[in-house]
Parts: structure tokens; C-alpha cells; sequence
């Protein structure tokens, strides 16, 4: 059996959910101000979205059309149940920081929009690559602007605590000098309005040539 | 917590766009002109408001009896998608002209952010029944006055000389940008100061 690359790549670039599509914008910025969280999130996209991404395309030969839509929102609304009480039960400290925005996952754009695009009319081989693409492609942009909100923010970049580690890294400089206001709500959208001319003009600029 | 309280709280403190970054979507996508702006800030205020109520009483009446509280999310989104279903079709029937103008709208709000969120924030604070309405209608209110006050600064922009790269969506995520930051002037300290809490 062939596999097609291109369905996984795609969503990594190309067709970037975050920066190119725009999609799922709630959580991007609702959880970006500390690395951990979202790498907490990612996950959790990543989970939810390969999964219903699987079983939708597995189905997609049962479900009536009439009621595609209703369908798809229970399955992926169990996804999350699921995950919910996965992360209240084993990681209760990024279950806390995600609060509302991890039920929310249910009606992030981007995994109803993939099963209703991709899903729905492709095989259940390319609709995994596929999220597993996007769901990466999340990952990168959701830690791009995490990393960059809590380090002008906080001057820290917060991982997991390992034994003595605590999870913490303080970057020198950053730390004494902390630019508050990228930690809060106004920066993160003013940092999404510049990531977004950025991509949008190194795009234009491929184009030209 | 008095309903003035919950009221300053969900239109200017936690505002649902530009402090919590629920409903951003609608709030992007549909604020390029005002009289859509308009639209969609009365429809989603309907929504909130009736969510809030319904999915208030569909936690108290059916989950908490049957320990069922973990199907929170599955339900809530259940309940919101029939519900604004059956709005459409009430409106259709009672208004024809109200549905000429919110029909648009309305199958979009079943995926808005800011309407299950409102629901479950109405949970997590364990706000009563009043409460979960004030709540959701001042949600709605205050996702109306940013996609409002959006739409008018959009306006204005389009006849502005934009630099290509910053044209279209980047200018206006830094308008929000800059309307969040006046935003903070509405601090937790005001309810204090007003003396409701």
C-alpha cells in the first residue's frame, strides 16, 4: 500500500491551521501564555482530532447524510469527554490551567472543519496522516506564539517539573525585564496580528519569484 | 455576587472576546461591516441567553440526580445545537422578518465558542438560575460591543493606505490588539470600588 505523504506534510506548512487557515483561534490564544499549557493542549487537539478523523472516515459510508453533521459533533464531543477525564485524572495541574478551553475542543474549528473536508471523502490511511499533519501543525503555531508570549511576558519558559527540576527556565535577561502586557490578553492578539503579516508576506514573496 | 456585579464582570472585566478569546471566529470573520456585526451580536446575545438558561436547567434537573456530571460537554453541545434549531424555526414562524435578518446567523453560532463557553462557566461558577441568565445575556452583550465597535473601526480602515502584508486580517488583529489593551482599563479593583463585592 501506497502512503501519501503529502496528506501529513501539508498541514505542517502549506495549510498551517493556525497561521494559514485560521482556524481554532480560542484556544491558540486562550492558553498560550505558558509553554507547558500549550503543550497540554496540543496534545489534546492531537488526541481528539486523530481519532475522530478515524472514525469518521470509517463511517463514512453509514452515516446519512442528512445528519452528518449532528453525528460527527458526538463523536467528537466523547473524544473530549474522554481526554477530559483522562488529563483531570493523570495531569490535574494542566487540566486546571486549560480550564474552559479544554471542553472547548469540541467546537474548535479545526476538527469539525477537517472531518466535514478531509474525512468525510477520503480513505481512513490519508485521514489519519492528514490529522496527524494538521494536529502538528497546531502544535508549532500554538507553541510559536506560547514561547514568545511567556518569554517577552515572563522571561520564563515553563516545561513539565522532573524530580529536582521544576519545570521552569528563566531566560537572563528576559527575566529582570518582563514586558507584562505580552501575557495578557492585548498581546497575544497583537502578536498574532504580526505573525500573521509575517506569514503572510514571506507567502506573497514566494509567489512573486 | 449581585447581578450588577455579574453584569460589569461579563461585558467589560472578562469580556468574552477580547480578554477570554471566546467567539473569535464570528468575531474576525463576520466584523467587516457593521450592519452584519449588528446581526450577529443580537443573535448571539439570544443564543447565550436561552443556552445559559436551558443548560443550567438540563445540569441541575438531569445530570446532578443521575451523577452523570463528567457528560457535561456531550450534552451542553447537544442541547445548544437542538436548541438553536429550534430558536430558528420559532423565529421563522413568529418573525419572518427578524429570520430575514438573524437567519444567516444562526446555524454559525451552534459552533461559536462563546456559547458553550458561557454554559460552562455558568457551571464552574456554580452560579443559580438567575444568575447562569444574567450571565449569558451580558456575555452576549459584551460580544456585541466589541464585534460592533470592530466592524466600525474596519470600516474605517478600508479606506486607509494599509501596507500590503498588514492588509486584511493582521491589521485588524492588532486593532483588537489595541482595543483589548483599553480594555484592561476595566479592572477586578471596579467592583470593589463600586462596593459590590
Amino acid at each position: 500500500m501506497k502512503i501519501n505523504w503529502k496528506e501529513l506534510t501539508k498541514g505542517i506548512f502549506k495549510e498551517n491551521p493556525v497561521f494559514v487557515i485560521v482556524l481554532g483561534l480560542c484556544p491558540t490564544l486562550g492558553v498560550s501564555t505558558q509553554v507547558s499549557n500549550a503543550l497540554g493542549m496540543s496534545a489534546g487537539v492531537l488526541f481528539v482530532l486523530l481519532f475522530s478523523n478515524l472514525l469518521i472516515s470509517a463511517l463514512r459510508n453509514f452515516i446519512p447524510d442528512s445528519i452528518h453533521i449532528p453525528a460527527y459533533v458526538v463523536i467528537i464531543a466523547s473524544l473530549v469527554t474522554i481526554i477530559e477525564m483522562v488529563m483531570h485524572a493523570f495531569v490535574p495541574a494542566v487540566y486546571s490551567a486549560l480550564g474552559v478551553y479544554l471542553p472547548l475542543i469540541v467546537v474548535n474549528c479545526i476538527i469539525l472543519g477537517r472531518a466535514e473536508a478531509f474525512a468525510t471523502r477520503n480513505t481512513v490511511l490519508d485521514s489519519v496522516l492528514d490529522a496527524i499533519g494538521m494536529a502538528i501543525g497546531f502544535a508549532l503555531g500554538l507553541t510559536l506564539i506560547a514561547v514568545i508570549r511567556e518569554l517577552l511576558g515572563s522571561g520564563t519558559i515553563t516545561l513539565f517539573a522532573v524530580g529536582n527540576f521544576d519545570g521552569v527556565i528563566r531566560i537572563p535577561w528576559f527575566y529582570n525585564n518582563p514586558i507584562r502586557v505580552m501575557s495578557l490578553a492585548p498581546g497575544a492578539l497583537l502578536l498574532m496580528g504580526y505573525l500573521k503579516a509575517f506569514f503572510d508576506w514571506t507567502g506573497a514573496r514566494k509567489k512573486d519569484r | 455576587m449581585s447581578y450588577i456585579a455579574i453584569l460589569l464582570t461579563f461585558v467589560f472585566i472578562n469580556n468574552f472576546i477580547l480578554v477570554q478569546f471566546l467567539g473569535l471566529c464570528p468575531f474576525i470573520g463576520v466584523s467587516k461591516s457593521s450592519a452584519n456585526a449588528i446581526g450577529m451580536g443580537v443573535s448571539v446575545t439570544f443564543v447565550t441567553t436561552a443556552s445559559s438558561v436551558v443548560a443550567w436547567a438540563v445540569y441541575y434537573f438531569l445530570l446532578v440526580p443521575m451523577h452523570l456530571e463528567y457528560l457535561q460537554t456531550l450534552t451542553f453541545i447537544l442541547v445548544i445545537a437542538s436548541l438553536v434549531q429550534l430558536l430558528e424555526m420559532v423565529i421563522q414562524k413568529i418573525s419572518p422578518a427578524l429570520y430575514q435578518a438573524l437567519g444567516i446567523y444562526l446555524p454559525l453560532i451552534t459552533t461559536n465558542c462563546a456559547v458553550l463557553g458561557i454554559a460552562i462557566i455558568n457551571i464552574t461558577n456554580s452560579y443559580n438560575v438567575m444568575e447562569s441568565f444574567t450571565a449569558g445575556f451580558a456575555a452576549g452583550a459584551g460580544f456585541t460591543l466589541a464585534i460592533v465597535l470592530m466592524s466600525n473601526i474596519r470600516e474605517k480602515l478600508d479606506l486607509m493606505p494599509v501596507r500590503r502584508a498588514f492588509r486584511g486580517m493582521p491589521i485588524a488583529f492588532i486593532s483588537a490588539g489595541l482595543m483589548a489593551l483599553s480594555f484592561m482599563a476595566f479592572d477586578k479593583a471596579l467592583l470593589t470600588n463600586l462596593h459590590l463585592v
